[in-house]
């Protein structure tokens, strides 16, 4: 009688938590995959009950976001821009991580904090003393030069990018090149390398594996961006989520649903597919760090 | 002599351009911040005026950023606790009961913290939208239509609709987080106090939680800042601080004033009550959740 009745209890949490998992996981697909389903529908449909499947595939709303709305300029200037920043920051990160984490010279401590320091620093604080600045420089360049480039610039919005994301690669590499025996310098040192050798054909490739992962959150980090894109970029080259949010506005308005939620599937379909691939990884990778901006 | 030397020039290259990077765009920025909350600028007209303190008093009788202010707290408090609850209940689900399609169940919690802010706006747009919504045509169909609300455009309601989308961004993120730390308490454990009978629920509390406290403790002190980064990109980028401002949060009215407004000086000034606030709030968090660290 009383192991009957365990179990039951037994039964009940289980089918309490299969209820709970499900339920969020319900919560997150169905909205999702509801964007996706909508991307292709007519604009007719949006009128009808939204759970009703799209009549056809419309694939015009992919064609109206890219012709109308610039939405391939835009995909354009997203690739670009974090591309770009991806390899500013490796060049950058790399060298100053490794040398941080294994090297013993004065001053390595202060050098430390403050780059730990960094982490605390929010973007959203210093988006607009960054956009003062270069309009700053951007006023005395004209009159140097008759031009100014500062603002509204690829490589800026990169070099930016890549600068607010080294705390956390410093500190993420850093602790990897921390685990890392000293026996693999010692060795390359007999064998007659140099530190710039150890430090590239050594050390490098054997951060492999954390160099991955910090290109993954960063790629997705700056894929997403939009705060920093829309204040120094005010006038061209929007990035991605820029040209969501200024479609957003314009389709409500217009009352023209299709192309915006082709617009929404452009932006996360990348890293939706990135995702799916690597999210062992990514996942995993996370616990290095622990830290999100 | 000249290996010391080659050695100092080594580092000097490898570090100087991350220091000159963070310097230029990160500490002086920062520094800039505080500089400019002293000065009364009109932006584009380029009139500096120091004022001192008068910035800051002008913020104690605004009513726009007291209102901005107890938004911001309200979130913070609201999605720390449903957040946390949430993520250690799911960690510990999926760590420690056999779960079938565990692993499916991670991959799709962890979703939402890869899409782009402006694609949650997006998405939580249409879940909200008073005609033809999502929520509204769910509760529709239960006949439920006493619930169905304008969920973005009823003052009392919006800030809600504005903790869900943020709680449900977060989940993901906070779970997969505490899974691997619950993932390294040793199994042992788990079955010396089941021998013992102790209910699933007593060793959630004595040997789980406590076990992973100080990874909590971070991470609570972190999402402090988080939430109020994420609660400006969201309410930016979905409800602009509509209607009629009751969605404003600290950062969102920083920007409007900084930006949209150009008055430069009084958002910087904003910019440093929050910058002070979160600081200390953190440092609050951080002091009461203190326990002794217990190691296995």
């Amino acid at each position: 009688m009383k192991k009957s009745n365990r179990l039951s209890t037994d039964t009940l949490i289980k089918l309490f938590i299969y209820v709970a998992l499900i339920t969020l996981a319900i919560s997150i697909i169905v909205p999702v995959a509801w964007v996706f389903l909508a991307s292709i529908k007519q604009n007719k449909e949006f009128y009808g009950s939204p759970w009703s499947l799209p009549e056809g595939i419309h694939f015009q709303n992919f064609i109206e976001a890219f012709r109308e709305a610039q939405m391939g300029e835009y995909l354009f200037n997203s690739i670009m821009v974090t591309a770009l920043a991806l390899i500013i920051l490796l060049v950058v990160a790399l060298p100053a991580a490794y040398v941080l984490s294994r090297f013993n010279f004065n001053g390595n401590r202060l050098l430390n904090s403050i780059v730990k320091a960094g982490l605390f620093i929010n973007v959203s604080y210093v988006a607009v003393p960054i956009f003062l600045m270069l309009l700053d420089w951007d006023t005395s360049l004209n009159t140097i030069f008759g031009q100014e480039f500062l603002l509204n610039n690829r490589f800026m919005l990169a070099l930016i990018y890549a600068s607010t994301a080294l705390p956390f690669t410093i500190y993420l590499l850093s602790s990897y090149f921390k685990t890392l025996p000293s026996d693999f310098e010692e060795a390359a040192s007999i064998d007659g390398a140099g530190y710039y050798r150890t430090m590239f054909s050594v050390m490098f490739p054997m951060a492999a594996p954390s160099i991955v992962i910090v290109i993954l959150f960063n790629f997705l980090l700056f894929w997403n961006e939009y705060i920093l894109a829309l204040t120094l970029m005010p006038a061209k080259n929007q990035t991605l989520p820029v040209g969501l949010l200024n479609l957003m506005a314009a389709e409500r308005a217009a009352v023209n649903y299709g192309p915006l939620y082709a617009g929404m599937v452009i932006v996360m379909l990348p890293t939706l597919i990135l995702y799916i691939l690597v999210q062992k990884r990514l996942t995993e990778g996370m616990t290095v760090g622990g830290v999100k901006g | 002599m000249s290996k010391t030397k080659s050695r100092g020039l080594f580092i000097a290259l490898c570090v100087s351009p991350a220091l000159i990077l963070l310097f230029v765009f990160m500490f002086l920025p920062t520094i800039e911040v505080f500089r400019m909350s002293f000065y009364q600028w009109g932006g584009f007209s380029n009139t500096k005026q120091f004022v001192g303190l008068d910035n800051f008093k002008l913020l104690w009788n605004d009513m726009n950023f007291i209102r901005a202010f107890q938004n911001s707290v309200f979130l913070i408090v609201i999605v720390a606790t449903v957040t946390f609850t949430f993520a250690i209940f799911f960690a510990a689900i999926l760590t420690k009961e056999r779960v079938k399609g565990g692993n499916f169940f991670r991959i799709i919690f962890y979703i939402p913290n890869i899409l782009s802010i402006v694609v949650i706006a997006g998405i939580f747009s249409a879940v909200y939208d008073p005609s033809n919504g999502l929520l509204n045509s769910i509760l529709g169909l239960f006949s439920l239509d006493k619930l169905q609300q304008m969920w973005l455009g009823d003052q009392e309601i919006v800030i809600y609709s504005l903790a869900a989308a943020l709680v449900w961004q977060a989940i993901g993120y906070y779970m997969v987080m505490y899974m691997s730390s619950m993932a390294a308490i040793p199994p042992s454990f788990y079955e010396a106090a089941s021998l013992e009978g102790a209910s699933k629920f007593k060793q959630f509390t004595s040997i789980t939680l406590p076990l992973v406290w100080n990874n909590i403790r971070t991470t609570l002190t972190f999402f402090i800042i988080s939430t109020i980064n994420l609660s400006f990109l969201l309410v930016k980028a979905m409800t602009g601080g509509g209607p009629d401002g009751s969605t404003e949060v600290f950062l969102s009215y920083m920007y409007d004033q900084a930006y949209g407004n150009s008055t430069f000086g009084y958002g910087m000034a904003i910019g440093v009550i929050v910058f002070l606030f979160s600081f200390f709030l953190a440092a609050i968090v951080s002091h009461i959740t203190k326990r002794d660290v217990l190691e296995y």
